[in-house]
């Protein structure tokens, strides 16, 4: 399960204390920020992330969130991040109506960002994808803002950056891999990067949104103490 | 009152029922004649094969639990044991394709997790009828070729979704076409799982009074049958049959492993076992008959999805997603609270008894009191009759030319390289031999961050992550030299599956195998049967592999036509250190190309005679087991000195294919062409035929690149291991050049040659807007 993925990578690539949180949980106060894995949330029958966002543990995710707490949902969690509305816009079945799970390359589009600090912007990471429902929507107002306001983080792109239609694997409108909220505490993707986090299984680049984050922390509890 | 008519649509012959009567003393109730049923059907009771099966070799050092159990189990060392096995869904796939492969896959994940262990790989064999446009030459042809890609596309969306949604990869397998399949497709589902030694768990009903626990998804209609169908031929009305295929439900699969493993690790739990094929009956008389004992249960506490069931449909019923559990006396209320946890049914439905007999009971009344040895040992034993066919030795040499003649005709291709380039480059386009991207791109095969060799070489890697071993799994099976000849075809698919973990950087440890035939009441299909059980114990033995279990279906056959004679070897290979990992693509430009082993005129029953001829016929390749283990220990060998940048193993489509395939782009790999004079190695050979030499099929050869500065090294491992080796090239360029005795065989664009390579299964099935009703 993708939970453990995430939970291996923090734990023994980054060295980060971690724990699993149970969706039944009403607190996550312990916490200092919370990761939404992958994985098929209800086995998704409804609609991705439609049902988990319901879960007794979202409220709290909702409050941490909106007090300034940082959120990454990966993949089933940037889904269930928008059914709970704290991201906007929604994602679609993929264009081909088919899974798809490879390889392939996003851009960093914003590095100013508490999830992309570690990378420089413009950099192209390869990173797989594995998702049936990854056609990232939402209506022009809202790409609109997205878009001026920095808040694209990741593209889809082809190994040289351009952000082409080929490169595109499912169908999202602008290429968008990833995207945060106004306050950039909230980030939401697509791809994997807990899954390109050791060079033995084919790329680090993955590594950077979680030392990113690592960072980001120690400057927050920094500013606390 | 149980009529015959009554006892022939329960498959049962009059012989049977008379045993059944025996068995019991008395006439069956109709609940009983049911439970027979089912338990006496092929699929449950193996009765044609047992016999065969026992020739099988079971004994070796890595051995921890062979045939018999839910799954084999291998040690791996530091206390880490390996449990995996093959187990068909292929008359449900033909009838429902989607929830048909699906759950398969759900099947295969139970049975590794019932035996404690936690699945975290998945492979899978798939055979269909033909899929191209120039298949159709009729209207019976167009509709085959429709309902074919159909078939595939509602077979890999249904392994994708049950594999993906569940969270374990699908990370390798193989497949194939031929008509033999297009109204008989194959699944073969693997699963395999990583378990504590002294956490393996056994389908055991041990400990008189303890209690017998019904856990996950409730029981419903579904399935009823489903035993007995998957045991009879097929005929038109088969679609008729689709109320016996399951519906699966992996999210509750994902909360029934977790659940299991929880309460495994409580100490609470005694035995377990999925109610796979024949649900609560099989689960309840096989945990009983493993431990000698007994089990009694209330049908009226039973979690049930419907209201109304009878005894007859509850205990026949195949609902998915359940499993049964003997709980020690007076931990049930910690076995009932895990289950409560992750929100599934657990109920505690019955008892162990002492008097080794499955006693159903429902509204008080007894419905079944069977002995558990009549549902299990006891079972029908056939030696059903043999009849041995002529193993062709034709020469296809004729045939070929002639075809290629025409081939010449029909194109501009008057050069002889042109003309093998383009036969090259039409090989490649076959869908046997085609990259399958289309295929697993729809699988997860990267969950579990474990896959270390992504799909699309010889064989699949998983790094272990709590120990710095890897393992290696392939799976192997070529129907046309099993159909022409199966002891032969048998030895050849195990010499090839232990190729292929070879190649990967693996020692090959022990085998699961899935045979698929036709109706054995056919006493030609008997003897392949027979013959092949004999190919795969002869290899196995030659290469030190034991076979730790796996699946027989019988009866593949529709409207009188059968599939060939499969055998699907699944091998399991240890790779000692990560440095290892291997795969088949070239590394860098201005490697040395070696070919280990030696090149014959294998021609026959190949990929180029089917393409250019469209005939299955002549000698399978020769195989001979001492060479093979030869020219695998020298790979392994120069592999483990850290000599070999990439090893491939030829198989369909022979030297030049698996040449090109080297050469293709891989993940962070960008295609590498190559210079190839075999003028040297067709000397070694005595091959003087260059159609065979480039497109023969002799086993036993590898394929390797390695730095100029080690060929001599590698050169000596292969002298000390006895086996032949060649240098045959250099990497480099955009071309792969094939060049012998001073005559160009070969010369084209790596880039064109991948590119049809790649696109080839996609643009035979990505047709969005055919209409899916024929």
């Amino acid at each position: 399960m993708r939970p453990y993925d995430t939970y291996h990578v923090i734990s023994k690539v980054i060295g980060q204390p971690v724990d699993f949180i149970w969706h039944k949980e009403e607190e996550v106060d312990r916490c200092d920020a919370i990761i939404l894995p992958g994985g098929f949330s209800y086995g998704d029958y409804l609609r991705t992330g439609a049902i988990a966002r319901f879960s007794p543990v979202m409220r709290a995710v909702q409050d941490f969130a909106r007090d300034g707490g940082l959120v990454l949902g990966i993949c089933n969690g940037f889904q269930i991040l928008c059914e709970a509305g704290l991201l906007p816009g929604a994602l679609l079945r993929n264009r081909d109506l088919k899974f798809i799970c490879g390889h392939l390359n996003v851009r960093v589009e914003n590095n100013k960002s508490p999830f992309t600090s570690a990378y420089k912007e413009g950099q192209v990471l390869s990173i797989p994808v594995a998702h049936g429902e990854g056609n990232y929507f939402c209506d022009a107002r809202t790409l609109d803002e997205l878009e001026s306001e920095g808040r694209v983080i990741f593209r889809y792109c082809d190994k040289d950056g351009g952000a082409t239609l080929e490169a595109n694997p499912n169908g999202s409108i602008n290429n968008i891999a990833g995207i945060c909220n106004r306050e950039r505490n909230v980030l939401g993707l697509m791809p994997h990067p807990e899954r390109a986090s050791e060079s033995l299984l084919g790329s680090n680049d993955g590594r950077g949104v979680f030392l990113s984050m690592a960072d980001s922390l120690r400057e927050i509890i920094k500013l606390r103490a | 009152m149980i009529t015959p008519d009554i006892i022939e649509q329960h498959n049962l012959t009059p012989e049977e029922y008379d045993r059944i009567k025996r068995l019991l003393g008395r006439e069956p109730s109709f609940t009983e004649l049911g439970i027979f049923s089912v338990m006496w059907s092929e699929h449950c009771s193996y009765k044609s094969s047992r016999i065969h099966l026992k020739r099988l070799p079971v004994e070796g050092e890595c051995m921890v639990q062979g045939p018999g159990e839910n799954a084999g189990i291998v040690d791996i060392g530091d206390g880490w044991c390996v449990a995996f096995k093959i187990e068909s869904h292929n008359h449900p796939s033909f009838i429902e394709p989607y929830q048909g492969a699906a759950t398969g896959v759900g099947g295969i994940l139970r049975d590794i997790f019932t035996m404690g262990a936690r699945p975290v790989a998945a492979m899978n064999s798939l055979r269909f009828g033909p899929i191209r446009d120039e298949d159709i030459k009729d209207e019976k042809s167009r509709k085959a070729v429709k309902r074919n890609r159909r078939i595939i596309a509602g077979v890999v969306k249904g392994i994708g979704d049950y594999g993906n949604a569940f969270g374990v990869p699908t990370i390798g397998g193989e497949v194939y076409f031929s008509d033999c399949y297009s109204l008989n497709p194959l699944v073969n589902a693997f699963a395999l799982g990583l378990v504590r030694r002294e956490q393996i768990f056994y389908g055991k009903a041990e400990g008189i009074g303890n209690s017998v626990i019904y856990v996950g998804a409730k029981t419903g209609r579904d399935g009823i049958h489903g035993a007995t169908m998957a045991s009879a031929e097929f005929d038109e009305a088969a679609m008729e049959k689709r109320p016996t295929v399951q519906v699966g439900d992996p999210f509750s699969e994902k909360l029934l492993l977790e659940a299991c493993l929880e309460a495994m690790r409580s100490g609470a739990i005694v035995g377990i076992q999925d109610m796979g094929a024949a649900g609560l009956t099989s689960s309840s008389c096989e945990m009983g008959a493993r431990a000698g004992t007994g089990i009694e249960i209330d049908l009226d506490l039973v979690p049930q999805r419907e209201t109304g069931m009878t005894a007859y449909e509850m205990m026949l019923s195949e609902s998915q997603e359940r499993m049964l559990i003997v709980s020690e006396k007076g931990r049930e209320r910690q076995v009932l609270e895990i289950f409560e946890r992750w929100d599934l049914d657990a109920v505690i439905i019955g008892r162990v008894t002492d008097n080794q007999k499955l006693r159903v009971i429902h509204r008080g009344v007894v419905e079944a009191e069977i002995p558990n040895s009549a549902l299990t040992d006891e079972a029908p034993k056939y030696e059903r009759p043999q009849k041995s066919f002529e193993i062709s030795s034709d020469d296809v040499a004729p045939k070929i030319s002639a075809g290629l003649k025409k081939l010449a005709g029909e194109t501009s291709y008057t050069q002889p390289s042109a003309l093998m380039t383009e036969v090259l480059r039409r090989l490649l386009d076959q869908p046997d031999i085609a990259s399958k991207e289309w295929v697993y791109r729809q699988y997860d095969h990267m969950v579990r961050t474990n896959t270390v060799v992504l799909p699309g070489s010889d064989a699949a890697v998983i790094r272990v992550k709590e120990t710095r071993r890897s393992l290696a799994m392939s799976l192997d099976c070529n129907g046309r030299y099993s159909h022409l000849n199966p002891k032969e075809g048998a030895k050849l698919a195990v010499a090839e599956s232990a190729r292929n973990v070879v190649c990967s950087g693996a020692k090959p440890l022990a085998v699961t195998n899935c045979l698929n035939f036709a109706s054995p009441e056919r006493p030609e299909i008997m003897w392949a049967f027979s013959e092949t059980v004999d190919g795969i114990a002869e290899a196995c033995r030659s290469f030190g592999t034991p076979v730790t279990g796996g699946n027989v279906s019988l009866y593949n056959e529709t409207e009188g036509r059968g599939v060939y004679s499969t055998p699907v070897i699944g091998m399991l290979g240890i790779i000692e250190e990560l440095n290892d990992i291997t795969t088949q693509g070239f590394k860098a430009e201005g490697d040395a190309i070696i070919l280990l082993g030696i090149s014959g005129n294998d021609l026959g029953a190949g990929e180029l005679l089917s393409m250019v001829c469209g005939e299955v016929s002549g000698a399978v390749p020769r195989l001979d087991l001492e060479s093979e283990k030869a020219v695998q220990d020298a790979c392994l060998k120069a592999i483990r000195s850290g000599l070999v940048s990439s090893a491939h193993d030829c198989s369909e489509g022979g030297l030049a294919v698996a040449l090109a395939e080297s050469c293709f782009s891989s993940y962070r790999k960008d295609a590498i062409g190559a210079k190839v004079d075999l003028t040297g190695h067709a000397q070694a050979s005595g091959l003087k035929e260059t159609t065979a030499l480039l497109f023969g099929e002799s086993p036993s050869r590898i394929l390797l690149s390695v730095k100029p500065e080690n060929v001599e090294q590698v050169k000596a491992i292969a002298t000390q291991s006895g086996a032949a080796c060649c240098l045959i090239g250099t990497t480099g360029g955009s071309e792969l050049r094939i060049e012998s005795d001073g005559e160009i065989l070969i010369e084209g664009s790596v880039e064109a040659l991948e590119n049809g390579w790649r696109a080839s299964l996609s643009s035979h099935l990505d047709r969005t807007f055919e209409t899916t009703e024929d």
